[in-house]
């Protein structure tokens, strides 16, 4: 009964930890994780992933889900 | 298709060759190939970059890579694409990214290759660390490519 929460780069500095493993009753929303893990609101430019798929944050999420928060990605070449 | 995330080093040049050797189904069937090498400069927004850390979501990068791929290749008829992106600690003169397509005709190869670096910039996790004189800064994205 728990979800994998994810976080990565500035805002995995932000919390101070890269992983969080919750309780995932009461939770129905990625919105809801973010709300159990952090003490600050979802900054407004970071981006959801629900089982490694974008997703806004009001996406319902399941036991055993993977939820991932971060800033906007920058790859390839500039 | 092939698309490998490596944390060391590559030479694209190499990786294009080794690849296309690698692949004799493709002899005689292309007449095009289009590359894209992405290289880490050493100055960026007016600073000297002295390295650079990649830090990636390992496997959701790898299936939206896969997938940014096999758009591509529903969209034009390309016979082959071949994309390496590192990740970890790069230096100035490291190639970041490689994206090669084979095809029939040139026209598919510049789409496609066009295609795959401009939708992995936007759909891809990964996250640029810049080390520059005056510290550590994370990238955030440009509008330019």
């Amino acid at each position: 009964m728990s979800i994998t929460v994810r976080f990565f780069a500035s805002l995995r500095e932000r919390l101070g930890r890269d992983q969080d493993i919750i309780d995932s009753e009461g939770i129905r929303s990625a919105a809801d994780v973010w709300n159990r893990v952090a003490q600050i609101p979802l900054p407004g430019n970071a981006l959801v992933a629900v089982n490694m798929e974008y997703a806004r944050p009001d996406q319902p999420v399941r036991d055993g889900d993977e939820v991932a928060f971060f800033p906007s990605v920058t790859g390839g070449a500039q | 298709m092939k698309i490998r995330l490596m944390e060391q080093a590559f030479d694209p040049w190499q990786e294009i060759s080794l690849h296309q050797s690698e692949q004799p189904a493709l002899a005689g069937k292309f007449g095009a190939t289009a590359v894209f090498v992405g290289t880490l400069r050493d100055f960026n927004q007016g600073n000297e970059v002295r390295k650079m850390t990649l830090e990636h979501y390992a496997p959701m990068t790898q299936k939206h890579l896969e997938r940014v791929a096999e758009e591509a290749s529903a969209r034009w008829p390309i016979a082959d694409v071949l994309v390496i992106h590192r990740y970890g600690e790069l230096c100035p003169n490291d190639p970041i990214v490689c994206v090669a397509v084979w095809a029939a005709h040139r026209d598919a190869t510049f789409m496609a290759c066009r295609y795959i670096i401009d939708e992995l910039k936007t759909r891809a996790p990964f996250w640029k660390q810049e080390l520059t004189a005056q510290g550590r800064r994370w990238v955030v994205p440009e509008k330019t490519g």
